[in-house]
């Protein structure tokens, strides 16, 4: 199945390739990965989404704990999260289909960020099952480009931080 | 004010290493400057890759932590095999190396690699220093890590112009390992029931690994044996776990297990596993690893826990503190059960015992016990890897802590000599004995000129079969006989070539002259070569194909000729 972790580790160099070599040796394919700072710019924080067997990933899971470099990691698939994910489409839009892309974008609560004479860019947040709407909506019109973020999560509720 | 060199050689003498191996080239130099002006010795070795082997060998052989040197690039990567060798074995090893300048990084330098990405899965971890100010903080940590928790190698890639920068230093900080979350410990939830299910076993077993040599709990496994009456297996890591001249040491299990000690194995109806990673070579199928068995499993590194094996209870923890609670709090004792489970046992044990005598050529079996016959079981005793490997792993009595080594985990062909030479600078009082095959034998023999100069007591004892006997017999049994590249032509003369070192040597082939010249061997001083010629078509048995269930054991077992399967009386 699809799995999430969010992994805290040391902001130093060698740390992403050291995670994404213990996946990749196991044969699994990273979906998507965010890495960027925390609150504390000593950390970075990685949000990871990868499929694969759950005793495989346990055991993916319990390496990078290992690793002196690595501070926390949590298996957050199954905790109540807030995912969001970030889209840019260059979606095509003429004078005669560019008023029903403006109402798709708006349905959906996306901005539009940039307009071309032929074509318009939307901006959407949102998490996965979103961002797969949004996408099947503006196909028809022709999407010419699209880029997508990974997904980043964090739990829901009061947290004590750990010290 | 000291330099980068100066501050590390400091470091090492106040954490008291003795000495360091290795080899010189261009961007270490500035390091071998101030070493030759310390306290601290140096081993010139003849290859890098004996000196990383020979720190492993010095560290299994003491328990303190080995460390070798290397310059950049292929200096660095000849390092390679044995710092692989230490993580699977978990033998804590420091490995220092010279990089080129900070500036020329990355532009493909002259001799530059890079040796911390090449080495991130095989260490514990590796840093390139990148600043003076680090280092101390860097040097702490890299100590810790390779010696705390589960041991393994750390590697530090130290760029040619910090071996000389100058600068204040003050010894380290905080290291990162506060920053760790603590994962909640299960001990006293689990304490409780793990003795209540160890009293209620009617067959159980214990299966010593490496850890428990790692932990220093040898002496503990044997009171808690005393105690309780539970027999006790072991894997070739943990074959100095248990004194072999105990009544309840059972041997070896595995693919090359004594066939008593497998049958133990897939008869018990509780195993304790303690400090083992529960290889392949020990369980077979992975799934199918005694399913009615209750198995409880500790192991001081929690991502061995449920890797290969499921556990009915999985603590991670330290083997000497789960042995000495269980002691503490055990309240075992013996019942009518255990003695049952004794008898049985004895019963296999006569059943299919391993051959002791042997006609036609020369066998490998009989020369390692003439040694052990004279050599005793006291000895610290080296392996390199292959059949002789698992023969000595079957045969030598070892009677104490520490004084088998053998690349367990990586199975380094190469690893022999280089590390019996460690084993003898770390225990400079007792002579080392090493088996080694012609092949393996033949990958590092150019440590012959170290051993030679240090006039180290090392008795090699070649086994020669003329073939790669672990490879000849898979193409024996598994591939039908066919044979491709597994005999070894051109083997050169040993004898002479041991006179080309200076070293005394003696040939022999003959069954009658075995033990006159395991006396030589053994009452010559300083070094010594004896090249066995023994029978190239001897097969370690038994043999669990791989994949296969512990009582799934090829054999000759009642004497026969042909191989069969095992099939119980």
């Amino acid at each position: 199945m699809r799995h999430t972790f969010a992994v805290l580790v040391e902001n130093s160099p060698g740390v992403l390739s050291k995670v994404a070599g213990l996946f990749s040796r196991r044969g699994f394919n990273i979906e998507s990965l965010v890495v960027s700072e925390t609150e504390d710019s000593s950390t970075s924080r990685m949000t990871i989404v990868v499929e694969g067997d759950n005793r495989v990933l346990e055991q993916v899971g319990k390496q990078l704990n290992k690793q002196v470099d690595i501070i926390k990691v949590n298996d957050i698939t199954h905790e109540e999260t807030v995912e969001r994910q970030l889209c840019l489409i260059r979606v095509s839009a003429d004078q005669s289909t560019r008023q029903e892309v403006l109402q798709i974008t708006e349905v959906f609560r996306c901005r539009v960020v940039d307009i071309g004479r032929k074509s318009l860019i939307v901006e959407a947040t949102g998490d996965e099952t979103k961002m797969q709407a949004i996408i099947r909506s503006l196909r028809p019109f022709g999407i010419m480009e699209l880029v997508r973020t990974g997904k980043v999560a964090m739990i829901r509720g009061e947290r004590n931080k750990g010290k | 004010m000291k330099n980068g060199a100066q501050y590390i050689i400091d470091f090492l003498l106040k954490k008291e290493v003795e000495m360091v191996f290795g080899y010189p080239g261009g961007q270490i130099l500035n390091f071998y400057e101030y070493l030759g002006k310390s306290q601290l010795k140096h081993v010139l070795v003849r290859h890098e890759q004996a000196a990383a082997h020979a720190a492993c060998g010095y560290a299994r052989a003491t328990g303190k932590p080995g460390v070798c040197l290397a310059t950049s690039g292929p200096g660095a990567t000849n390092l390679v095999t044995g710092i692989a060798d230490a993580y699977l074995d978990s033998i804590p090893l420091l490995a220092i190396t010279g990089q080129v300048n900070l500036n020329d990084i990355g532009k493909d330098s002259f001799q530059e690699a890079d040796i911390t990405g090449i080495v991130t899965p095989v260490t514990k971890h590796s840093y390139l220093l990148e600043s003076l100010e680090t280092l101390p903080e860097v040097l702490d940590e890299a100590w810790q890590v390779a010696t705390s928790g589960r041991p393994g190698p750390v590697l530090i890639d130290v760029p040619k112009n910090l071996f000389l920068a100058e600068g204040e230093m003050t010894d380290s900080r905080q290291t990162l390992h506060t920053r760790k979350v603590k994962k909640a410990d299960r001990t006293e939830e689990l304490m409780p029931e793990i003795m209540e299910a160890l009293r209620k076993a009617k067959q159980p077993l214990i299966l010593a690994g490496g850890g428990l040599v790692t932990a220093g709990a040898c002496g503990l496994l044997i009171k808690l044996v005393e105690e309780t009456g539970i027999p006790v297996v072991n894997t070739l890591m943990g074959k100095s776990a248990y004194p072999a001249d105990q009544p309840l040491a059972l041997g070896m299990v595995g693919m090359h297990g004594v066939a008593a000690a497998n049958l133990a194995l897939s008869s018990c109806d509780l195993l304790l596993c303690l400090g083992t990673r529960l290889s392949d070579r020990i369980t077979g199928n992975r799934r199918q690893f005694l399913e009615e068995a209750c198995i409880i499993h500790v192991d001081v590194d929690a991502a061995e826990l449920q890797k290969n094996v499921d556990a009915n209870y999985y603590l991670q923890l330290d083997a000497r503190i789960f042995l000495q609670r269980l002691l503490d709090e055990g309240n075992f004792k013996k019942n009518g059960d255990i003695a049952k489970w004794h008898q049985q046992i004895s019963q296999w044990q006569q059943d299919y015992p391993l051959p002791t005598t042997f006609d036609g050529l020369l066998k490998p079996q009989e020369v390692i016990l003439e040694a052990a016959r004279q050599a005793g079981s006291q000895a610290v005793v080296v392996t390199d890897v292959g059949q002789h490997q698992m023969f000595v792993a079957q045969y030598y009595p070892i009677g104490r802590c520490r004084n088998f080594l053998t690349s367990g985990g990586l199975g380094a062909m190469g690893f022999g000599l280089p590390a019996a030479m460690g084993a003898a600078f770390g225990r400079p009082e007792e002579d080392v004995l090493l088996f080694v095959g012609d092949g393996g034998f033949q990958m590092t023999l150019q440590e012959l000129a170290t051993i030679r100069e240090h006039n180290l007591p090392v008795k090699i004892i070649i086994l020669n079969n003329s073939t790669l006997g672990m490879i000849h017999q898979w193409q024996n049994v598994i591939f039908k006989k066919h044979y491709v590249a597994s005999d070894l032509p051109a083997l050169p003369d040993f004898a002479k070539l041991a006179a080309a070192y200076d070293i005394p040597a003696v040939t022999a082939a003959k069954r009658e002259e075995l033990s006159q010249v395991m006396e030589f061997v053994l009452k010559t001083k300083g070094p010594v070569i004896a090249d066995f010629r023994v029978d190239g078509e001897e097969l370690v048995l038994p043999f669990v194909l791989p994949g296969g269930k512990p009582q799934d054991m090829l054999g000759r077992w009642q004497g026969e000729t042909h191989l069969r399967s095992f099939s119980r009386k």
